[in-house]
């Protein structure tokens, strides 16, 4: 019994999605028909491909991967840096700053980004990607030192001990010891901090302003308008919307579906440790 | 050798330690400094309180939006948290097809939320979308102008936030939280007599209420700040009905460029969330239960 209830509530999650597919195959007059159709008569697939010559899509693609992928790798590696000085040295003001750390997840981002969006102005990078990319690189924020911090903690000391006495320094058993142990932390961190930044839509709604510079988010926002001016090309156009909302989604799917596992266990050490329990 | 370890320690800890001041501390200090200034980007001018007089008493749209994101809490928080806790509850009554069944609830959370915005707007048009469709074939009552009619804007956009976060990161706590129950507790309180609403209610909610209040929390400092879905599906629209605090900041800063002012409203932004944070944490002792702990 319950099972059922399960499975349409599965379904009610799945629906939309749908129809997003149903609506991206069809043709534009087939959206607005009375009485509404289900399925498409006969798939448009060349309504992809329409989107791309429609709008810069493939462009916003590429700038949403590099976007993306230099975001992940700095939040990677600089969290990794600073969750091992967390976990494995003490220094004086160590435990103040990490209480800090975790204090900062419950701060609005209205107090900080305009004096941030101020700072990258002066500097001349507001139409630039540097404002999206370059703050990953000072520890990824509280959430993934944490998670992390949590996993080193989990590391026995012994291993960092006899390297040591082999003569290692800090920076050889960071790499070369302890990292190739995290791989179902560094994982997690990966994962989640792709579909973070894939989908991130502020960041690129402040700081871009040409559109070529787009990414996926800010495109399909632009390109879809807002509600009733869904004609903002001069002619219907939610099929596309539809298929670059399609496109958008998939590679989080896809990684989501890939690591499942580690994806879950890391939000809910995180959100455990968090909750006290 | 202590030496050497505090010095190797501040080493690693650097990028985070700059990062602190150039990205949290030196911006939270500036906001605050800004917020006594008018400031167009180009010449500053001290106005001393003169921001915080004109939102309480000059700007219409302060106490509105205030209310709005106010109200936008009220209809998505309890519904948010108690919906996941119970696709949690649903997902631990070992079912079949549970590995599939939380990747399909969680998919939803994947979603860009333009994304999201996009796909509502579209599911929730009056005349052509499903939604309506589906009521016309029900009820035969033409259903309601959802994101176009001032009342139905902001449950619209409740219900929105719903497909996304119900399945979302909260449900995978909460599903954690609950597997963390000891059986031995529902064993006992079956032999007591308990049926499954009496479990719920005097072994499930108390043991897992750290777990709930933890996500109350997150649910409403992120509630407060819905901007995504509001700027994309409505615009803030029709007649100022999505108009959440939010959006107003963001309209000062980078459409009036008054940073100064946007500077102030975000810092009132901040204790209006400290100041609720703080009220849930006084509260926390009256239903709070921490297994753990030593009276």
């Amino acid at each position: 019994m319950l099972t059922v209830l399960a499975v349409l509530l599965a379904a009610l999650f799945v629906l939309p999605f749908l129809w997003t597919v149903t609506t991206s195959l069809k043709r534009a007059s087939e959206i607005y028909a009375v009485p509404p159709t289900l399925f498409p008569a006969e798939p448009q697939w060349r309504n992809f491909s329409l989107l791309f010559t429609r709008v810069p899509f493939l462009r916003w693609i590429y700038n949403s991967l590099i976007i993306t992928i230099t975001n992940v790798i700095g939040i990677t590696l600089s969290a990794l840096l600073v969750s091992y000085s967390f976990s494995r040295f003490r220094w004086p003001g160590r435990d103040i700053v990490f209480m800090i750390c975790l204090g900062t997840m419950m701060l609005p981002g209205e107090v900080t980004f305009i004096p941030t969006y101020i700072l990258f102005a002066k500097l001349k990078w507001v139409d630039t990607w540097r404002p999206l990319m370059v703050p990953a690189w000072f520890g990824g924020g509280p959430f993934n030192i944490f998670l992390l911090r949590q996993f080193f903690l989990s590391l026995p000391r012994e291993l960092d001990e006899a390297a040591l006495i082999d003569g290692a320094n800090p920076f050889t058993i960071l790499w070369e010891i302890l990292v190739p142990l995290c791989k179902p932390a560094i994982t997690t961190v990966v994962v989640i901090n792709f579909i973070a930044v894939w989908n991130d839509f502020f960041g690129p709604l402040i700081f871009l302003n040409s559109i070529e510079k787009y990414t996926i988010s800010l495109g399909t926002q632009w390109f879809a308008g807002t509600i009733g001016n869904l004609t903002s090309f001069g002619e219907p156009t939610t099929q596309l919307v539809m298929a670059a909302t399609l496109i958008a989604t998939t590679p989080c799917v896809v990684l989501f579906a890939a690591a499942q596992r580690y994806f879950v266990e890391g939000i809910v050490t995180t959100g455990l440790k968090g909750a006290g329990v | 050798m202590r030496r050497r370890e505090a010095l190797y320690g501040v080493l690693f800890a650097l990028p985070y330690l700059l990062g602190l001041v150039l990205w949290t501390g030196g911006p939270v200090i500036a906001s605050a400094v800004l917020s006594f200034f008018s400031y167009d980007m180009i010449t500053p001018r001290f106005l001393g309180f003169g921001n915080y007089i004109f939102a309480f008493t000059a700007d219409d749209l302060f106490w509105s939006s205030l209310g709005r994101s106010f109200y936008f809490v009220l209809l998505s928080v309890p519904t948010g948290v108690f919906g996941s806790l119970l696709l949690a509850w649903l997902l631990d009554q070992k079912i079949g097809g549970f590995k599939l069944l939380r990747a399909l609830f969680y998919v939803p959370s994947l979603t860009p939320v333009v994304a999201v915005a996009v796909l509502w707007s579209w599911l929730l048009h009056p005349q052509i979308g499903p939604v309506n469709l589906a009521i016309r074939a029900l009820f035969h009552v033409p259903g309601p102008n959802w994101l176009g009619h001032p009342d139905w804007a902001v449950p619209s956009l409740v219900i929105m936030g719903l497909w996304a976060g119900l399945g979302s990161n909260r449900m995978l706590i909460f599903l954690a939280g609950l597997q963390g129950v000891p059986t031995e507790l529902y064993e006992a309180a079956q032999i007591d007599g308990a049926g499954t609403w009496g479990r719920f209610t005097h072994v499930t909610l108390p043991m897992i209420s750290p777990t709930i209040f933890f996500n109350l929390i997150l649910a409403i400092i992120g509630a407060l700040q819905v901007f995504a879905s509001a700027y994309v599906a409505t615009g803030g629209g029709p007649a100022h009905a999505t108009w959440f605090f939010s959006l107003h900041i963001y309209q000062n800063a980078f459409k009036y460029f008054r940073m100064g002012y946007a500077s102030a409203l975000a810092w009132l932004f901040l204790l209006v969330i400290l100041f609720f944070t703080w009220i849930q944490f006084q509260m926390q002792g009256r239903w709070v239960y921490y297994a753990g702990e030593v009276k």
